[in-house]
């Protein structure tokens, strides 16, 4: 699918954020980044740069010293915690390093978080999950308990549950870091292809170069705590 | 701040931890340690009176004092002693006590019993009229001194001097024995003989040559036997106290399990890389029972202070027996325990321990690489499985029945006990099978959070039965004691109604029996309508069980409407019929239409057992006989109490007064309606059972402790679950909800079972425990509304604890929480 880059969907405006100390320190100096819907933007940098600190801005789960995160025409980093909590689960996909699997709810279950949250009827929930959990390929296998499934399987389903509610931001942290090379490109592929047959946009933080390689767009967020382009 | 908080919350726990084992520890050490000094008070006394006797002849309702040179005379004797005694009430000072008042014979004693002789050069003293010499003891406590006056037995008494022999624990006052024979109004009758045998001749033969010159009524026993005998007072008491220190210690260490699962699941990795390191399985377990050994050692430390500290106070305030009304005198001395304290310490710290391994056992099954990866979930709850759990199930089933009908060991309903762990055990092992059976049940909900909570719980029904033991464990004593005391209590309400037909009782002295025409004067007061005369004796009929009332009153025809009779009723025959308190057909297999002899009037009399009877004022045995039957029995016409009846137009009042003028004793009459009695008997009831009370509560609160502890335990293991769920857009609304449904649904199988084995144990404790203890029976009454009302209340508290356990790992940043699990 083609980039419209007018219709720009997620805008950060002069965002900043600073450690409280002693000693301050400041992990973002006005970033400005926009992206587009479609578009898959990766952002890389040295640890403890404050990449994860930029994707839980974007997710309004922190709140910046100043400048502002635009989703489409809303300011997202003004929202009470309620408003906020509503709008990512409408909004937002996220996919964790460490997968976050309810070890008590099946595959399908699991899946159908976002939509039970959404107030999705069962049969509707059920339906969407298993579609899902077929896009990660891992159909025949909704009713299998997570706790037999590997590090790249459990991220395959971390995946669909990102996906199921159609989110229009999918935020990926360091979505590789528990897997192996193989699994780990697997993932990063399943990501993009996620986004880019989706109108959703994608920010995944990463320390991989080989999955940075995967997305539209890399960005390196340096010491300085701006972002430039790698 | 948040780690700071969740820390100090965690130690919070173990700290409700520690303390709940020394609630069951100081409650054992407390009642062994009260016990204690009540008895090295008794045997004090007792060994003062026998001195160096190798056994005594007694007759608690006194003896002929020429069976004296009798036993004086056989050849086997080599001294003997004769004693007269009674317990009577003093007042001096302000100050009362119960007194054991001795008459000695000064020459004769001293060859028997030196610790009860004055000092040499006041001994002549003894002697003179009037003259008493009192114990160190008695003279603090009555706060006189040697020269001063002491009114006892209706007649001002010299103290002549002191008794340095008699020692500490001894309250008694010593007198020549024909001065209190006279006072007492008993010229010619003994209390005991102490009697001291040759050296050389053979025991067993000189007790039966003895025993061979001995009228029935009058009973051989050693020193030993008696301090059985008071051993035995309190026993069934005290085993009482001691099983609700037990279940104390188990309700203790479900929350030492709770806590240390908590402490397990948050140190998953840690344990994972000591086992990743090289630590064995048996030095893991060893590490984590330690760490429940140590809080069981500072339960146990506490629990033997609290529990000193307590029986002080209890022995200050209430006396020796609890406020049981067992024993009386001065408040005994409290010594250090050690026997008590080892005893209990060890078994807090085993209770503590067998809590730390259970949760152990998930530590332990924990794969070390898996736990080591991140994200990786805490120990899952092992269980037994379904197999061994129905094996168990069976064998305590059958345990738990054997043990019910089992007799009692002792005196003691061990099996009750038995039977009562039987049946907790069994309701723990059900709540996975109550939990999976309860959720399956239930529709799914269409919020959100309900349902979380309904599939987490269905996925880990292992994790309620950790969570529920406590909870179910306190639920299961709560409604145990309130069916049984409900019980016990409306049936003694009724029982009194039985006993107490007349409106006025008037009690007199038992050293000084009414004389023979009071009865006609009280008759004459206007307003009385009937007076019953009632004579109450002792008999002792066996040496090491306590002795027997014998109550002799008017009895019709029909005695059902005097006493409140249980069981079939003989057919009359030609014998005097007497009827017996459930006490003596389970003491001495008294049974209606049984041929039994009493010891009266200083012959053996053949009656018939006509009937039982129930009776919760004498716990030891009561036996009823027609006041002219015994009468015509024994020659004694005098009386101790009276029962009088009103007419119905009396005013009660001017009827008392009349009753006071007629009995010449006036205001010191010791008059009481029978809702006076009634109303005192139930203060009474309601005052020794406050204690249970407050246990419960206490045990109430460690089960919701406990379900805090799991929640805690079970949050600290989800909080990356928590964060999860906050990122994908759950409200700390919903998430609190959710734990607030799984709280619920966690504690409701553990409140049925509990409830369920509840009404088992009610069941054992009335028809085994308090039938073997006590011998007495009840009617079954169960406090609906109250039992309802500690079900919701543990509802909600469940609820609320599971909130409050969660509620740091819920104040964990969403980022965080995800990070943490990273």
């Amino acid at each position: 699918m083609p980039l419209d880059l007018d219709a720009t969907v997620l805008e950060l405006r002069a965002l900043s954020k600073t450690l409280p100390g002693p000693p301050l320190r400041r992990l973002l100096d006005s970033v400005d980044l926009s992206v587009a819907p479609g578009e898959y933007v990766a952002i890389v940098g040295e640890s403890g740069a404050g990449k994860s600190t930029l994707l839980n801005l974007v997710a309004a789960l922190d709140r910046p010293d100043s400048g502002s995160v635009c989703f489409g025409d809303d300011d997202v980093s003004v929202l009470d915690e309620d408003a906020a909590t509503l709008w990512r689960r409408r909004e937002v996909g996220f996919v964790f390093q460490s997968f976050h699997v309810l070890p008590w709810l099946d595959l399908a279950d699991n899946v159908a978080l976002p939509l039970a949250l959404a107030g999705a009827a069962r049969g509707e929930r059920q339906r969407r999950a298993r579609e899902a959990l077929r896009t990660v390929a891992l159909e025949g296998r909704a009713d299998d308990s997570p706790t037999r499934l590997s590090g790249g399987e459990l991220q395959r389903v971390a995946i669909a549950r990102a996906l199921v509610h159609r989110p229009r931001l999918l935020l990926a942290d360091e979505p590789t870091g528990n897997l192996d090379a193989d699994n780990a490109e697997r993932i990063a592929a399943l990501l993009r292809n996620a986004v880019k047959t989706s109108t959703a946009c994608g920010l995944i933080v990463t320390h991989s170069a080989a999955v940075a390689a995967t997305a539209d767009r890399v960005l390196r967020l340096a010491r300085d705590g701006r972002l430039h382009r790698a | 701040m948040l780690e700071l908080v969740w820390r100090s919350a965690r130690r919070g726990l173990r700290v409700l931890a520690v303390l709940a084992i020394a609630l069951g520890v100081a409650l054992g050490v407390a009642v062994s340690a009260i016990h204690r000094a009540a008895l090295d008070e008794f045997e004090a006394g007792m060994r003062g009176v026998s001195g160096s006797a190798d056994v005594e002849a007694v007759a608690p309702g006194g003896m002929d004092e020429r069976l004296y040179p009798q036993l004086a005379r056989l050849p086997d004797v080599a001294a003997a002693s004769p004693v007269v005694e009674r317990e009577v009430g003093v007042e001096s000072q302000g100050r009362a006590l119960r007194l054991r008042v001795v008459g000695i014979d000064l020459f004769r004693a001293r060859d028997v019993q030196p610790t009860l002789l004055p000092p040499p050069d006041a001994a002549a003293r003894l002697m003179e009229p009037s003259s008493l010499f009192l114990s160190p003891a008695a003279a603090r406590v009555l706060g006189v001194r040697p020269g001063d006056g002491l009114d006892l037995l209706g007649h001002r008494f010299a103290v002549s001097g002191l008794l340095p022999a008699a020692g500490e624990g001894a309250v008694l006052a010593v007198a020549d024995i024909a001065e209190v024979q006279w006072r007492l109004g008993t010229p010619g009758q003994l209390s005991r003989i102490a009697l001291r045998l040759r050296e050389g001749v053979s025991r067993e033969a000189a007790l039966q040559r003895v025993v061979a010159v001995l009228p029935p009524d009058v009973l051989l026993q050693t020193p030993d036997q008696a301090l059985e005998r008071a051993d035995r007072l309190s026993r069934a008491y005290r085993v009482n106290l001691g099983l609700l220190a037990l279940i104390a210690l188990a309700v203790g260490s479900f929350l030492v399990a709770a806590t240390q699962a908590s402490a397990i699941a948050r140190r998953a990795s840690e344990i994972a890389l000591m086992r990743a390191l090289g630590m064995t399985r048996a030095q893991l377990m060893r590490l984590l029972v330690g760490e429940g050994v140590l809080q069981g050692a500072a339960g146990a430390l506490l629990g033997i202070l609290f529990g000193h500290g307590f029986a002080a106070l209890v022995l200050r305030v209430m006396g020796a027996d609890l406020g049981a009304g067992l024993v009386t005198g001065v408040a005994p001395e409290l010594v250090f325990d050690a026997a008590a304290s080892l005893q209990y310490g060890v078994l807090g710290m085993v209770a503590a321990a067998i809590g730390a391994a259970w949760p152990a056992r998930d530590a332990l099954a924990m794969m070390p690489a898996r736990a080591l990866r991140a994200g990786v979930f805490a120990p899952r709850v092992r269980l037994l499985g379904d197999r061994a759990r129905r094996a168990l199930l069976l064998v305590l089933t059958a345990a738990g029945v054997a043990a019910a009908l089992a007799p009692p060991v002792a005196g003691l309903p061990l099996g009750g006990y038995v039977a009562i762990a039987c049946a907790l055990s069994l309701a723990i092992l059900c709540i996975p099978w109550a939990t999976a059976a309860l959720t399956a049940r239930l529709p799914e909900p269409a919020s959100v959070p309900l349902a979380l909570a309904l599939h987490r719980l269905r996925a880990e029904p292992a994790f309620a039965s950790r969570s529920a033991a406590g909870m179910l464990a306190a639920t299961a004593l709560m409604a145990a004691m309130a069916v049984m005391v409900t019980s016990f209590r409306s049936s003694v309400d009724r029982w009194l109604g039985d006993v107490l037909p007349a409106e006025f009782y008037v009690r007199g002295d038992r050293d000084r029996p009414w004389p023979h025409d009071v009865a006609g004067r009280l008759e004459q007061v206007p307003g009385v309508e009937r007076v019953e005369p009632l004579r109450h004796r002792t008999l002792q009929l066996g040496p090491d069980l306590p002795a027997v009332a014998l109550i002799a009153r008017p009895v019709p025809e029909d005695a059902g409407r005097v006493l409140p009779r249980v069981g079939p009723l003989a057919p009359p025959t030609d014998l005097p019929r007497v009827w017996a308190s459930e006490a003596m057909a389970d003491l001495y297999g008294w049974r209606a239409g049984l041929q039994v002899d009493l010891p009266l009037a200083g012959r053996t009399v053949s009656v018939q057992v006509a009937g039982l009877w129930r009776d919760y004022a004498r716990q030891h045995g009561a036996i009823v006989i027609d006041l002219a039957q015994y009468r015509q029995l024994t020659g004694d016409e005098l009386t101790d109490d009276f029962a009088i009846w009103l007419r119905a137009d009396a005013d009660a009042s001017a009827v008392a007064a009349g009753l006071r003028r007629a009995s010449g004793r006036g205001d010191t009459l010791e008059l009481s309606s029978s809702a006076d009695i009634r109303r005192l008997s139930l203060g009474v009831f309601d005052r020794t059972f406050a204690a249970t009370y407050a246990l419960e509560a206490a045990s109430a609160l460690i089960g919701l402790a406990g379900i805090a502890a799991a929640f805690a335990a079970s949050a600290a293991a989800r909080i990356g679950e928590f964060g999860l769920l906050r990122h994908i857009g759950c409200t700390r609304r919903q998430i609190a909800l959710q734990l607030a449904a799984e709280g619920l649904l966690t504690a409701l199988p553990g409140l049925l079972l509990g409830l369920l084995a509840g009404f088992v144990m009610s069941a054992l404790l009335i028809e085994v425990v308090n039938r073997q203890s006590f011998h007495w029976s009840m009617e079954w009454e169960v406090p609906w509304m109250l039992l309802l009302c500690i079900v919701l209340a543990m509802l909600t508290c469940s609820m609320s604890a599971a909130l409050l356990g969660a509620r740091q790992a819920l104040g964990v940043q969403p980022v965080r929480a995800v990070r943490r699990g990273d």
